[in-house]
C-alpha cells in the first residue's frame, strides 16, 4: 500500500464517520462539529491527490467560514436536543427519500461514466498553464468568466436579500455616548436608579425599593410594574420603614 | 501571462530523509515554547518598564525562568471542570486551539539552504503552491477551539466571549486575506518560499505599504491582543472563552495565543519585511544571507513585531465592541479592495509594458491617503447632516401623535410621544419626579 492510499482510507474512514455522526448525533452542536469534522478530511483527501488549492479552499470556505456561522447560529438561538419525527409537510418523506436516491443515483453515474474512459492525469491537465494554480485561475478568469461572475452576481444578491430581510430600520438616530452623558446629568438622576427591593424581603421584582428616608421608590420597578394595582401591596415594606 | 518566476524552487522541498523531518519538526516544537516563555517574560518586562515598575527579576537571570516556573505551576493546579460542561468538546477545544497555533510554523521559512548532519535542506519544514492560503486556512480551524470552549463551558460569559472573539477572529481574517492579495500579485505565488525569494530586490513593506498597514492591524485583531482584546474585556466578561478552563487546559489556552503571536509576526516577517533575508546595513556583507545566520536576521524582526505587540497593549485602551467591528468592516475590508484593484491595475499595466508601475504605486500610495482623508471629512459632515436630521424630528415632534392616523393604529413617528396607556396614566406618581416622562424612566431601568 504506498502513502496515497494509506491517506485515502484513514480519511475516507473519517470523512464518512463524520458524515454519519452528523445524522447520529441528537445534538445540533454535535452534528455541526461531526460535519466539520467530514469537511477537513474531505480537504485532506484533496491534498492526498494533489489538489492542495481546492483542499485549502475547502477547508477556509466550508470549515471556516460555513459550518461557523452554522455553529454561531445555533449556539445564540440554542436549539434544543429534542427532535421532532412529526411531519409538517404531508409526504415529506417520500418525496425526501425519493429526491435522495434520485441525487445519489446522478452521482454515482456521473462518477462511474468518468471510470469508464480511462484518466488523463494532472499532468496532461495543467501542461500548457504552468501549475494547477495557474490553470484554475485561467480557466476561473479566462474561459468560465461569464459563468463566475453570473455565480458571484447571484451570491451577492442573495447576501443582500438576507440584509434587506434581516433590516431593522431606526426611528431615531442612535444616542451617542456624549448626548446619554449629558441627559443623566442634567436630569434628576445621576446616579442608577434605585434596584427593586427584591433582595430585601420579597421574592418579587414589583416590590418597591426602601428608600433612607423610609419612603418606598416607584423608580426601582420596571416601567410595566408601576400602574396602579401593580406595585406589590406587601405591608412588610412599609412597616419596615416605620 | 502564465510568467512563474521561481516555479522550480519549490522542488527542494520534500524529499528530507525521515530522520531530518524529525529533526525539524522538533526543532520548530522547542523552538515556538521557547518563543513563548520568552514573549510572555519580555511582555512582563516590558509592560513593567511602561508603567515605572521593574517586572519579574527573581527566577534565574533577569527573571527569565519565571514564565517557566509559572507554567510548572499552572499544569500541577487542581482541575476543576464545571458540571454543565459538555465533556468531549470541553476537552477537545484547547487541544485544538493548541495543535493548530504550532501547525502554521510548518510553512514559515527559517532560512535559506544549510546543511543537516551532511543533507543539504532548506530551514522551512515544507512549502507547496498555496502555503500561505494553508496558514489562513490553519487560522480558521483554530476558531473552533475557541467556539467549542465558550459553547462546551455551559456558562453563560465563556459562551459570550467566545462568539465575541470567533466574530472578531472571522471579520478581522477577512482583512487579513485581503491584505495577502497585493503580494500574491507581486511575488506571483503563494507559497512562503517563493514570496521571500521575490523580496530579494525590495521588501514589501516599501512598495506595499498599505497592505502591510492592513495586515499588521488584522493580525492584532487576529490573535485577540490589545487594543482588540474585547473577548477578554475583563469588566464585562470576567476570562471571556476560557474563564471555566483551569490547569493545564488553561496552559493550552495560553500557550496558543503567544504561539499564535509568534505565528503572525512571522508571517508578517515573511511577506513584507523579506522574511530571513539580512535588513539594509548587514545585505552588504556577501555571507550575511548564507548558512545559518538568516535565521538571527528572521528572529530579529520576529521580535520586533512582538515588541510593538507589547507596546500597544502598554499604550492603548481598549475599543468598545461596535468601534471594533466598524473598524473591521467599514475601514478596512473596503479600503484594502481599493488597494487591490490599484495594486492589480498597476500590476496590468507593467506586464502591458506601459508605465513604470514602482512610480505608479507611490503615486496610487499617496491617493489612497487622499481618499481616506476625503473619507474622513465626509464623515465629519455627515455628522452635520444628521443634526440637521434631529431638528427636522424635533419639529415634527411638535406635531401631535395621532395614534390611529388613517383608521389603523400605528406606532408614534420618530420623535412624536405616544399616549401614556390607561395602565401608566395610572401611574402612582408619589416616588417618581414630575419631569420623567415615561419613556425616560424606562431607559434608566
Amino acid at each position: 500500500m504506498n502513502g496515497e492510499s494509506v491517506v485515502f482510507w484513514v480519511s475516507g474512514t473519517f470523512a464518512v464517520v463524520g458524515a454519519l455522526g452528523m445524522v447520529v448525533s441528537k445534538k445540533a452542536v454535535h452534528s455541526a462539529l461531526w460535519v466539520a469534522f467530514a469537511m477537513v478530511n474531505i480537504a485532506v483527501l484533496y491534498f492526498a491527490l494533489e489538489a492542495p488549492f481546492l483542499g485549502t479552499t475547502q477547508i477556509i470556505v466550508y470549515t471556516g467560514a460555513v459550518m461557523m456561522l452554522f455553529l454561531f447560529v445555533l449556539m445564540i438561538v440554542g436549539v434544543d436536543s429534542s427532535d421532532s419525527l412529526l411531519e409538517t409537510i404531508k409526504g415529506q418523506r417520500l418525496l425526501a427519500s425519493l429526491f435522495a436516491l434520485t441525487f445519489g443515483g446522478v452521482i454515482v453515474a456521473s462518477i462511474a461514466s468518468t471510470l469508464s474512459s480511462p484518466s488523463a492525469g494532472l499532468a496532461i491537465a495543467n501542461a500548457g498553464y504552468g501549475g494547477h494554480l495557474q490553470a484554475i485561475g485561467f480557466l476561473v478568469f479566462g474561459t468560465y468568466l461569464f459563468a463566475f461572475e453570473a455565480l458571484s452576481a447571484l451570491l451577492i444578491t442573495a447576501a443582500l436579500g438576507a440584509m434587506v430581510l434581516a433590516h431593522n430600520e431606526r426611528w431615531t438616530p442612535r444616542k451617542t455616548q456624549d448626548q446619554l452623558q449629558k441627559e443623566r446629568t442634567f436630569s434628576n438622576h445621576v446616579t442608577p436608579l434605585p434596584a427593586p427591593g427584591v433582595l430585601a424581603r420579597n421574592n418579587s421584582v414589583d416590590t418597591p425599593a426602601l428608600l433612607p428616608d423610609g419612603t418606598t421608590s416607584i423608580e426601582s420597578l420596571p416601567n410595566a410594574f408601576r400602574g396602579e394595582g401593580q406595585v406589590s401591596k406587601s405591608n412588610s415594606i412599609e412597616e419596615a420603614g416605620k | 501571462m502564465f510568467h512563474s518566476q521561481a516555479q522550480g524552487d519549490l522542488g527542494i522541498f520534500g524529499n528530507d530523509p525521515a530522520a531530518v523531518i524529525a529533526v525539524k519538526v522538533l526543532g520548530i516544537f522547542v523552538i515556538m515554547v521557547l518563543m513563548t516563555l520568552l514573549t510572555i517574560w519580555a511582555e512582563r518586562r516590558v509592560v513593567g518598564r511602561m508603567q515605572m515598575r521593574i517586572g519579574p527579576n527573581r527566577v534565574g537571570p533577569f527573571g527569565l525562568l519565571q514564565s517557566l516556573m509559572d507554567g510548572i505551576k499552572l499544569a500541577l493546579k487542581e482541575e476543576i471542570i464545571p458540571k454543565g460542561a459538555h465533556l468531549a468538546v470541553y476537552v477537545i477545544a484547547p487541544v485544538i486551539a493548541a495543535t493548530t497555533a504550532f501547525l502554521t510554523f510548518a510553512v514559515i521559512p527559517l532560512g535559506p539552504q544549510v546543511s543537516i548532519f551532511g543533507t543539504v535542506t532548506p530551514l522551512q519544514l515544507t512549502d507547496f503552491p498555496v502555503s500561505v492560503l494553508y496558514v489562513l486556512a490553519i487560522a480558521s480551524v483554530g476558531i473552533y477551539g475557541i467556539v467549542l470552549a465558550g459553547w462546551s463551558s455551559g456558562s453563560i460569559y465563556p459562551l459570550l466571549g467566545g462568539l465575541r472573539s470567533s466574530a472578531q477572529m472571522i471579520s478581522y481574517e477577512i482583512a487579513m486575506g485581503l491584505s495577502f492579495v497585493a503580494v500574491f500579485l507581486y511575488a506571483q505565488s503563494m507559497s512562503t518560499s517563493q514570496i521571500v525569494a521575490a523580496q530579494e530586490p525590495m521588501w514589501y513593506i516599501v512598495l506595499l505599504l498599505p497592505s502591510f498597514i492592513i495586515y499588521t492591524t488584522a493580525m492584532v485583531g487576529e490573535t485577540n491582543r490589545a487594543p482588540f482584546d474585547l473577548p477578554e474585556a475583563e469588566g464585562e466578561l470576567v476570562g471571556g472563552f476560557h474563564t471555566e478552563y483551569s490547569s493545564l487546559k488553561f496552559a493550552l489556552f495560553f500557550l496558543a495565543e503567544y504561539v499564535n503571536m509568534v505565528t503572525v509576526s512571522a508571517l508578517a516577517t515573511t511577506l513584507f519585511l523579506g522574511g530571513w533575508r539580512a535588513p539594509w546595513p548587514i545585505s552588504l556583507w556577501d555571507q550575511a544571507n548564507v548558512g545559518w545566520w538568516p535565521m538571527l536576521w528572521f528572529f530579529g524582526k520576529v521580535f520586533a513585531f512582538i515588541f510593538v505587540f507589547i507596546w500597544l497593549r502598554g499604550t492603548l485602551p481598549r475599543l468598545r465592541y461596535d468601534q471594533f467591528m466598524k473598524f473591521g468592516w467599514k475601514v478596512l475590508i473596503p479600503v484594502s479592495i481599493v488597494w487591490i484593484l490599484i495594486v492589480s491595475v498597476a500590476r496590468y499595466l507593467r506586464n502591458e509594458g506601459g508605465l513604470e508601475s514602482r512610480n505608479l504605486l507611490f503615486a496610487a500610495s499617496a491617493v489612497l491617503v487622499v481618499v481616506v482623508l476625503v473619507s474622513y471629512t465626509l464623515d465629519l459632515r455627515r455628522k452635520k447632516s444628521d443634526e440637521a436630521e434631529e431638528q427636522r424630528i424635533a419639529i415634527e415632534a411638535e406635531q401631535e401623535f395621532d395614534p390611529f392616523a388613517g383608521g389603523f393604529p400605528v406606532p408614534p413617528m420618530p420623535g412624536q410621544v405616544a399616549q401614556p396607556s390607561r395602565r401608566m396614566k395610572a401611574t402612582i406618581s408619589s416616588g417618581a419626579p414630575a419631569s420623567h416622562t415615561p419613556a425616560e424612566t424606562t431607559e434608566g431601568n
